[in-house]
């Protein structure tokens, strides 16, 4: 290529090595250089997705907390429970590298477990009052959280298979080489099997 | 394992043979895990349940609903996405395969793409007769209108009593109707109900997006391709085995389109979890 390059006058070679630049940066985007960073922006979408419906859970628990105390004041251990376990939550800061510490996630995946127990320890004392069983408000608020912690789990779902994408592809040739080479990506944190089953609590009905 | 303390047992000679031994059974793991790694790149994403195909607007698999209440069925859906654009299914299932019914009928939804693929305006009535469950799955785009206590009064008012005496076909067709009013903006009954629903989430999202960033990525390529001439062609074949082109993955619920040939089809509308479930 050299030797063609220099025996041809200067606006050809220039040219030349134009064409070699695109030549080359295509031939890199079909070995698959792009696959990290989109699957990069998918997890991370994902895990906003994942933030969304815990936020969208956590919104809806003073309400739910405030027409539960309107029929059964007396459940004020289940009641306090929910209410600090919230504010644990809605306290902690949910740091920019979290999906890849372990030690942070692991940390955030605790305290919306906390939520989520607290929550179905709650959904499961209303079965003794039938007045607050039979409220319009608290019906309502009962098929909103059931249709969260639904959501919860589905994109907590879709965000464990979109880091499982992410992590393949860094770790695999030739995705391996690529992130050596210039990304440096970490592989991102997942929830964990154990988690998924005993953090998300079951709401029944009827 | 057992392969593994197989090794082990035959590992008791000298440690350098040991070493060696050791050293190529780390070779053959390596070798192993990419293996599976490519496997798992080939393998379809989650262990999915089967689904039953998408022959229509309404999908008797178990067999509850008498074909005229099918045939009606089927027209009130296709008026109402002759109105709305909203694609509303029927489907009867004669097993949930195990499975949660929420956690089957989201992904229903989505293999099937019901909803516009803009939108993902699509709503599933699913029914399964014999865990007696049944369930309204709302897709992203319909999540402010047919919120969780609203299905959950069409289920609980409309459906469940009918099914609790045994009336399977007039039980889907109250809650079709009743989806169907509050879809067309009837909705006064339900709205005046859900009333004391607190904040209504508008999970409306739009991921339209990404078909319009493929045709302008298309049409750089293009018109890079048309400025430096001919033998740049091959490199476009290279580009569509390469695999790092796939980032949407979204191609392929669209192409529901294709098939049925003036039959119904999914628009590639997606679920994220929407509506509520109930038992009789």
């Amino acid at each position: 290529m050299s030797a063609v390059a220099r025996s041809l006058p200067t606006p050809a070679r220039r040219g030349l090595i134009a064409a070699f630049v695109i030549v080359a940066s295509m031939a890199l985007s079909a070995c698959g250089i792009n696959t990290i960073p989109t699957y990069e922006e998918q997890a991370k979408a994902a895990w906003s997705e994942v933030l969304n419906q815990y936020q969208r859970r956590a919104e809806l628990i003073p309400n739910l907390v405030e027409t539960v105390k309107g029929y059964a004041k007396q459940e004020e251990k289940v009641l306090t429970e929910v209410t600090e376990a919230r504010a644990r939550a809605t306290q902690m800061q949910v740091p920019p590298d979290i999906l890849t510490d372990p030690e942070k996630f692991k940390q955030f995946q605790e305290v919306q477990g906390q939520i989520g127990q607290a929550l179905s320890r709650l959904l499961s004392i209303t079965e003794n009052y039938p007045d607050l069983k039979s409220n319009a408000n608290f019906l309502a608020l009962q098929s909103q959280i059931e249709g969260t912690e639904n959501r919860i789990a589905v994109a907590r779902r879709d965000y464990i298979e979109a880091v499982r994408l992410f992590n393949t592809e860094i770790r695999t040739i030739p995705g391996r080489w690529w992130n050596s080479l210039f990304y440096g990506a970490k592989p991102m944190e997942t929830f964990t099997v154990e988690a998924e089953k005993t953090k998300v609590p079951e709401v029944k009905f009827n | 394992m057992i392969m593994n303390d197989a090794w082990i047992a035959m590992l008791r000679g000298s440690s350098a043979k040991r070493a060696r031994l050791e050293a190529r059974w780390t070779g053959v793991h390596a070798l192993f895990t990419t293996l599976a790694f490519l496997l798992f790149l080939a393998a379809p994403a989650l262990a999915a349940p089967t689904f039953p195909p998408l022959t229509g607007r309404v999908v008797d698999q178990a067999n509850i609903i008498p074909d005229a209440v099918e045939v009606s069925l089927t027209d009130k859906l296709a008026q109402l996405e002759a109105k709305t654009t909203d694609q509303f299914v029927v489907v009867t299932l004669s097993s949930l395969q195990g499975y949660e019914i929420a956690d089957f009928g989201y992904q229903l939804g989505r293999f099937w793409g019901i909803g516009q693929k803009d939108k993902n305006n699509g709503v599933l009535l699913i029914v399964a007769p014999n865990e007696r469950d049944v369930r309204i799955e709302v897709g992203y785009g319909l999540e402010g209108d047919l919120t969780d206590a609203v299905t959950k009064l069409i289920i609980d008012n409309a459906i469940l009593p009918k099914f609790r005496a045994g009336d399977y076909p007039g039980g889907i067709a109250a809650g079709v109707d009743d989806v169907i009013k509050v879809l067309t903006g009837d909705a006064a009954t339900f709205k005046q109900q859900a009333a004391e629903e607190q904040k209504t989430f508008n999970g409306k999202r739009d991921e339209g997006g990404s078909s319009w960033s493929w045709i302008i990525t298309i049409i750089v390529i293009f018109f890079i391709l048309s400025r430096f001439g001919g033998w740049f062609w091959p490199l476009l074949f290279l580009g569509g085995r390469g695999g790092g082109w796939s980032g949407g993955g979204s191609w392929g619920s669209s192409g529901g389109g294709w098939s049925g040939g003036g039959g119904f089809s999914g628009g590639g509308g997606s679920f994220g979890g929407g509506g509520s479930s109930g038992r009789w």
